[in-house]
């Protein structure tokens, strides 16, 4: 079982100042926990500004994922972060609102491209 | 509360347990492949993988896991995708309060019922604390 999870490690990229982070499997609790402490880390480590996350491959978000995206929102967003959710499937967005579930404090995008734009602007904006 | 019974017409799919994290993760996708099968739309099998989701993980999270029972047959004429959920855990003490809506915010430790309950088209619970709990939820086609 540990095996399993050492397998499904989901890679962080860094391009410039964001990290992007693709999940592209069924995610199971700890793995998802593992990605929250992940994505923290790698934020520590490289200063990234922004971290967008595309889950345009789940095909549902529970309450346990949800929670651990907006948890990690706003733990980025301490540690001068924010984070973009990018390209929710439509079922997944409607469902998530029927189970009642908010997420405060998480920003989406419909695709990586406006996710991106988003940032960017924010992080020009801050220059200003 | 109604007692839950059981209906011999209807077709077993499965008797699977919940026990490991990727046990949910392997049935809720069962369950999926089911409703694709049964020709429900993309919501509406989103709908039903996204409850029995919640339900698998208040089996593994407050009984220690459980049993899960995957059936399709006619309920009052209609075609249904029927899954029950089985635990022998401490059960829930005040259903009520834990049909409540609102009862699953803040820390997350409600058990999230009311929510699932509004994704799927039937959806019934017996308990009994000391001896466990039994979910029913149904998702019509």
């Amino acid at each position: 079982m540990d095996l399993a999870l050492h397998e499904k490690k989901i890679p962080i990229i860094k391009i410039h100042d964001f990290l992007i982070v693709s999940i592209q499997v069924d995610m199971h609790d700890k793995l998802a926990i593992q990605l929250q402490a992940q994505i923290l880390e790698e934020i520590e480590k490289t200063g990234a500004k922004g971290v967008l996350i595309d889950i345009s491959v789940l095909e549902m978000v529970d309450s346990f994922i949800g929670r651990m995206l907006s948890g990690m929102a706003s733990m980025a967003s301490i540690m001068d972060a924010a984070v973009v959710i990018v390209g929710m499937q439509p079922a997944v967005a409607i469902t998530l609102v029927e189970l009642g579930l908010e997420m405060p404090g998480v920003d989406t995008a419909l695709n990586m491209e406006k996710g991106i734009e988003m940032l960017q602007e924010r992080l020009d904006s801050e220059f200003i | 509360m109604d007692e839950i019974t059981f209906d011999n017409n209807w077709e077993q799919l499965g008797k699977y347990p919940i026990q490991t994290e990727h046990d949910i993760v392997k049935v809720r996708q069962l369950v999926r492949h089911y409703a694709k099968e049964a020709r429900m739309g993309i919501v509406e099998q989103t709908r039903v993988t996204t409850a029995v989701s919640e339900l698998f993980r208040n089996m593994y999270n407050y009984a220690g896991g459980g049993e899960v029972l995957i059936e399709r047959g006619v309920v009052e004429s209609k075609r249904a995708l029927i899954v029950t959920c089985l635990d022998e855990g401490p059960g829930i003490e005040d259903l009520e309060l834990a049909m409540k809506d609102g009862y699953t915010s803040g820390m997350g430790m409600g058990y999230g019922l009311p929510g699932t309950k509004r994704l799927v088209d039937r959806f019934e619970i017996q308990t009994k604390v000391g001896k466990g709990t039994t979910v029913r939820i149904m998702k019509w086609r």
